[in-house]
């Protein structure tokens, strides 16, 4: 039962950063049916910018909570401008290009800002310095680090803040207009240009803030790291059914708790024949099996085929 | 003679005479770039028609072509001590490709456009992972070592992987190696070219274009899907053997989620569902990143000294390349006729 409970608390800590960015999939998906494949490498921007000056500020002495807080913001501002960006160069112009065109210049923009990335951070792998608090809570032998804590929480109310901006604000309704039928959006004076943008902004943002998260988690962080991520994040929103706010939120969620408790459970149910390394396969097995019984994801509502 | 004939001549020789030009241009490394970038067409037109043709987004591709590869190094060296003939192992390899081209379709088969991408691209994961831990308990696939001393290319009493002696020429590896797989190739296109023209290829294009409509003519979707993943497959699994039979060692590391994603980018940039551009985009994207590897002796020469690593920033160019290719040719270099008349009117 305890490894049980603790796999859980790890899986749920992994799940929230997966949520994070899998909304930034999900978003920019919903609103133009489009695989964001460089999303991924926005999050390793984000994680080595906010490393980085987190990293420095501490080396002058700054305290860590407000080196910490300096890192994020800094990481939000470069994700943030990066987002806008990409959207300008790389997709705007083919918005009426074939399916996949904007596919390929994702990728062609995944493999830029990967080898920018080597080429301002080295190659090497990076470590987070250790300033953070180690105090952890215990409870009947299942641990919750502080850190695992703040992640979690800041993570909910990330989450909450973006449902409330997308469900109660006008901007959030221009939004969900144009996600639903961008050219009666145009006609009824909501400017999609602008709402595209924002929504790559939006997920960026949101990018930025899971990349610190990732490498203070981990205390590493490398111009690479994106790719794993992204992917993860990018199964965990089509799992939860994408372009669903709330889908992709519980398929990160999901994901991250079924690959811990693949992490700890495989060898015990395998008689000890498959190790751990196999929690990759039972990730994608379980969200082959949901897509096989749930051809939509599990919140994805069902499109109605039109003849 | 006719122009069709003089064309089909001038391009036989061409392509006869390319190794030897490039060997005595540009040395023997550019050869073994050319025969990668054979590979690649073969990869790249078993991917066409998943993609091209029947319109199924495969992010996992590169699952068949490890499983020609792994297929071939398994019955062709010491690892269990067996060593078939060429002739066997290559169908062999295509085979197995293909039905395990039908073991992904048959569960996909009710998914469309993305989801369908996610899942296969989970399947190329699933399959890495398992070639890179199937060393316990019982040792299948030597995990992320790889299998080694994999038997060379052999046809009858010639083996490939030395220097053949013809009538006083020497032929190097590199080019027997050449003539095989261009063999393999031209194999590769005129199938691709029946098929397409074929009733089975009109039946896909129908499918891709509309599936409930192509449904309600009569055709038989599920057969026909499972088709074209068993025969995309087959191209992957063959161009795999080739693979295996050439580089005499294969490990995991060679069968990423980036090789899948590379053979799309040929497939797309060059121009879905049209032979030429999608031989031209595979030609093009594996030679592109050799072509780049002067930058450095470049940088030195105009610059003085390197001031960029050159690794990267050769990777760099090539994002940028893909990037700006698609901005002024989004429907591909060379366009298929029909996917062009559809863009440009309506």
């Amino acid at each position: 039962m305890d490894i049980f409970l603790q796999q859980l608390v790890n899986g749920l800590t992994l799940g929230s950063i997966y949520a994070l960015v899998a909304l930034g999939y999900t978003m920019v998906y919903g609103i133009m049916e489009l695989i964001n494949f460089a999303h991924g490498d926005v999050v390793m921007v984000g994680a080595l910018a906010g490393l980085s000056v987190i990293a420095f500020l501490v080396g002058q002495g700054w305290p860590a909570f407000w080196a910490v807080t300096a890192g994020v913001l800094l990481a939000l501002a470069a994700c943030m401008l990066l987002g806008w960006g990409i959207e300008r160069v790389a997709y705007r112009p083919l918005r009426k290009a074939p399916k996949l065109a904007p596919l390929i210049t994702a990728i062609g923009l995944s493999i830029v800002l990967q080898q920018v990335s080597a080429l301002l951070w080295g190659r090497g792998y990076l470590s987070f310095p250790a300033i953070l608090p180690t105090t952890s809570l215990s409870w009947n032998g299942v641990i919750l680090t502080g850190i695992q804590a703040v992640i979690i929480v800041l993570a909910l109310l990330l989450m909450a803040g973006l449902l409330v901006l997308v469900q109660r604000t006008s901007l959030g309704r221009a939004m969900r207009a144009t996600a639903q039928n961008p050219a009666v959006a145009q006609l009824m004076g909501v400017n999609t240009d602008r709402i595209i943008a924002l929504t790559f902004v939006l997920g960026s943002a949101l990018a930025a803030v899971a990349g610190v998260m990732v490498v203070a988690y981990y205390n590493v962080g490398h111009y690479t790291m994106g790719f794993m991520l992204g992917l993860k994040a990018f199964t965990a929103a089509v799992l939860g059914g994408i372009g669903n706010l709330a889908g992709a939120v519980l398929g990160g969620l999901l994901l991250g708790v079924v690959e811990a408790m693949g992490a700890g459970y495989i060898g015990d149910l395998t008689g000890g024949y498959f190790g751990s390394n196999y929690k990759d396969v039972f990730a994608f097995l379980v969200l082959i099996a949901v897509l096989v019984l749930h051809p939509n994801g599990l919140l994805g509502r069902r499109a109605r085929e039109k003849v | 003679m006719s122009r069709l004939r003089l064309k089909i001549l001038g391009s036989a020789i061409a392509l006869l005479a390319l190794p030897f030009l490039t060997h005595a241009l540009l040395g023997q490394g550019w050869v073994r770039i050319l025969d990668f970038a054979l590979l690649y067409v073969l990869l790249a037109l078993g991917l066409n028609i998943v993609v091209g043709y029947a319109g199924l987004l495969d992010l996992g591709y590169v699952a068949f072509f490890a499983v020609g590869a792994y297929c071939y190094a398994l019955l062709a060296s010491p690892h269990f001590e067996v060593h078939w003939p060429l002739w066997a192992l290559l169908p062999a390899g295509a085979l197995l490709a293909a039905s395990f081209g039908v073991l992904l379709g048959t569960p996909t088969l009710g998914l469309r456009g993305d989801y369908l991408a996610i899942v296969t691209l989970g399947f190329g994961e699933i399959i890495r992972i398992f070639l890179n831990n199937l060393n316990t308990p019982v040792n299948i696939t030597n995990g992320p070592q790889g299998i080694g001393l994999i038997d060379p290319l052999r046809i009858g009493p010639w083996s490939l992987g030395e220097t053949l002696h013809m009538g006083g020429l020497e032929i190097p590896m590199v080019m027997n190696v050449y003539f095989l797989f261009l063999a393999g190739v031209l194999l590769a296109i005129g199938l691709s070219r029946r098929l397409e023209r074929s009733r089975i290829g009109r039946a896909w294009a129908a499918i891709r274009e509309d599936e409930i409509a192509a449904a309600s003519m009569g055709l038989n979707t599920r057969n026909l899907k499972l088709l074209a993943f068993a025969m995309g497959a087959s191209f992957g699994g063959l161009s795999g053997g080739l693979f295996a039979g050439f580089q005499g060692f294969v490990s995991p590391e060679s069968f990423t989620l980036q090789e899948s994603v590379m053979v799309l980018c040929m497939v797309v940039l060059g121009g879905m569902g049209n032979i030429a551009g999608v031989v031209l985009g595979a030609v093009l994207l594996s030679v592109l990143p050799e072509a780049l590897r002067g930058i450095g002796g470049l940088q030195e020469l105009l610059l003085g000294r390197v001031w960029v690593d050159p690794s990267n920033l050769r990777l760099l160019l090539f994002g940028l390349a893909l990037v700006l290719m698609m901005l002024l040719r989004p429907e591909g270099l060379l366009p298929a006729r029909a996917r062009q008349r559809e863009l440009h009117h309506g």
